[in-house]
């Protein structure tokens, strides 16, 4: 019971007969969120095969209708429509369309910026910890240094410079921001495991820089880095929201952000609307908290001690 | 042991210095990047309103003269940093002739205000909660309990300002929709004033402190966790020490170390959140004037108010630093 992961990990075929249902990876917390983050990615591929996803484009559908099991909406609102089962906005768009075609690409926006912030955070991360002296100092100075500009502000004076976006240069511009966390992390994981006894033997016996660092160090850092980025995912599609939600995000296709943005700018908050700005929400929330999951799996699967203590 | 040195005092002012720098400089640089001119785009605005304007060419060059951006790059930009250092941030332009600074300086106290509250209170109630999460002796209620305060962790603030919206200012009319006080009310210090200012601001402090709380729980229950375990806090449980000694003074004392840390990197985050949820409230302090700029074209608005924001929280961050050590007497600042 007591087995270390980190020996779990690096030694995969080690312990004979070991029951694989014993795994640290079946986490429930991790399984859950992952189920729910997968929940939202069939939503987007599936969903189009079920439902036409050109309703999302504006002026499409009837306006204003609420959801169908409305029963009683206020006098303005049309009687709902099955065939606009969560109701329509303002501007013609289908809700159930929009759903479909907008949350893929939130998830999109956040796996492309942590995917470049955590490939710069293993580079940096790496050298800083192995290589230390001056590299080491310059690294953790200027992470340090970005990890407490306050990114949010500095991303709203750039797009508001360039109207224009889409989601890959959105994803660019939060990538500027999302390596410090990483790179801090690797660092301190790669100082305290340089000096175990398994990387000075592979050292000892003549193993490449390279070799330590990728062939016996990274197995060892996978949970560490997975529950990071994991959490950069989310912080990134946070961010994108944010922006979106300022007017800030693309025109050209749907997002969950924007949409919020239009349902504010139309005050559909004082306007009783709430299926215009409230399923955006449960979509997001739904990515949030399955994300979260994850990441509190993975420290759980990252730090044992952190196992034993699930308030009952 | 314990008080700070020079040199950790020159080394935090080099950092602060640095996060200024090197914050200004990026939303000087990048906007200089990417393609498309800022007055261009503003004269195409305004004649987008004013119909036709018929010398748009003569325009547009004298307003790049005006804002010095016929000039070399390098020379715009050391003007710029000049002008950053001594706070003039020129004229906005969409509320010709109010200056930047003026409009920030009138915005601020209330970003510092909800801001500074909402995270004190969030990041006390949510240390307490981790702890009492981890602790042993926690009772059983409690600890079946505690865990509900986690539940909005995931949600960024102004989502859940949103359904406080809804549910507390448009359904049950309980709180005002926006701004921070009552329209009409003039800002002076009265107990009426100070009432109005404590029922607008509740809806949105609550959204900032019940979203960003369960960071705080986690990380403070991971730390107790670890400091449950160590030899002193047996020792002293052995002694006979009062239960709650033992939990506040050997426990949180050394497990809230960490946390002030995590609270200085984090400043910057918590103030890109605030900034969303004063946008969703119509709260009168930086974000709402961010939006303003952002609505407007206000190119100098929005710079003006993020070089703010930046040597702000940058500020807030070379505070806990310096006091850290009074916190932490175990750490000596000399090395290195």
């Amino acid at each position: 019971m007591t087995t270390e992961v980190i020996q779990e990990v690096a030694l995969p075929e080690a312990p004979v007969g070991l029951n694989r249902w014993d795994s640290p990876w079946l986490n429930p917390k991790f399984i859950g969120g992952l189920l729910l983050v997968i929940f939202v990615v069939l939503l987007g591929i599936v969903g189009p095969l079920f439902w036409d996803i050109t309703l999302a484009r504006v002026a499409s559908s009837p306006l204003n209708l609420p959801p169908v099991w409305v029963k009683n909406a206020p006098i303005m609102f049309p009687p709902p429509d099955p065939a606009h089962p969560l109701g329509t906005e303002s501007n013609g768009r289908d809700m159930l369309a929009l759903m479909m075609a907008a949350a893929p690409g939130s998830l999109r926006v956040g796996l492309i910026a942590a995917g470049l912030g955590m490939a710069v955070g293993i580079l940096l991360g790496f050298t800083a910890g192995f290589i230390g002296g001056w590299p080491d100092a310059v690294i953790r100075t200027i992470s340090d240094s970005v990890i407490t500009i306050p990114s949010l502000a500095v991303l709203i004076v750039i797009s508001s410079y360039v109207r224009q976006i889409n989601i890959e240069n959105m994803a660019l511009l939060l990538a500027l921001f999302a390596w410090p966390g990483p790179t801090r992390l690797i660092r301190a994981q790669v100082l305290s495991l340089r000096e175990r006894g398994y990387v000075q033997m592979a050292r000892l016996s003549g193993a490449t820089t390279f070799d330590i660092m990728f062939k016996e160090m990274m197995p060892n850092l996978l949970p560490y880095l997975a529950a990071s980025f994991t959490g950069n995912v989310s912080a990134n599609i946070l961010a994108a929201t944010g922006l979106e939600a300022l007017g800030l995000g693309p025109t050209r296709i749907p997002t969950l952000g924007m949409t919020i943005f239009y349902a504010i700018r139309a005050a559909a908050i004082l306007r009783g609307m709430w299926w215009w700005w409230g399923f955006p929400i449960l979509m997001l929330v739904i990515i949030f908290t399955g994300l979260f999951l994850m990441v509190v799996g993975l420290d759980e699967i990252a730090n044992p001690r952190l196992r034993g203590i699930q308030a009952q | 042991m314990g008080s700070l040195t020079v040199g950790y005092i020159v080394r935090r002012l080099g950092m602060f210095l640095l996060t200024v720098w090197l914050g200004t400089t990026l939303i000087f640089a990048i906007p200089r990047m990417a393609p498309g001119d800022p007055v261009a785009a503003m004269v195409s605005r305004i004649s987008a309103q004013a119909g036709t304007i018929s010398n748009s060419a003569e325009m547009i060059a004298s307003w790049r003269k005006r804002f010095g951006l016929d000039e070399p790059i390098l020379v715009q930009y050391v003007r710029y940093i000049y002008n950053a250092s001594t706070f003039q941030l020129g004229p906005s332009l969409a509320h010709f002739p109010a200056n930047v600074q003026d409009m920030v300086a009138r915005a601020f106290p209330w970003t510092l205000g909800l801001l500074g509250l909402a995270t004190l209170m969030s990041f006390i109630a949510g240390n307490v909660v981790g702890a009492l999460l981890a602790w042993r002796r926690t009772p059983g209620l409690a600890r079946a309990l505690l865990p509900a305060t986690l539940t909005f962790t995931s949600i960024p603030p102004f989502m859940l300002g949103i359904l406080l919206i809804y549910l507390f200012a448009f359904g049950l009319k309980w709180f005002p929709f926006s701004g921070a006080y009552d329209m009409g009310g003039q800002t002076q210090w009265s107990w009426s004033f100070i009432k109005q200012v404590i029922h607008h601001g509740t809806l949105p402090a609550l959204a900032i402190v019940i979203t960003t709380m369960g960071f705080w729980a986690l990380g403070m229950r991971g730390m107790m966790v670890t400091t449950d375990g160590e030899d002193y806090m047996i020792l002293a449980q052995a002694k006979g020490l009062h239960p709650s000694r033992v939990f506040w003074l050997y426990g949180v004392r050394n497990a809230i170390l960490p946390q002030i840390t995590a609270l200085a990197l984090s400043l910057g985050a918590l103030a890109g959140g605030a900034v969303i949820v004063e946008y969703i409230f119509t709260y009168p302090g930086m974000g709402y004037l961010l939006y303003d700029g952002i609505v407007n074209g206000d190119y100098t608005l929005i710079q003006g108010v993020v070089f703010f924001l930046i040597v702000g929280v940058a500020l807030g961050v070379l505070i806990i630093d310096l006091l850290y050590p009074l916190i932490d007497p175990r750490i000596s600042y000399q090395k290195k």
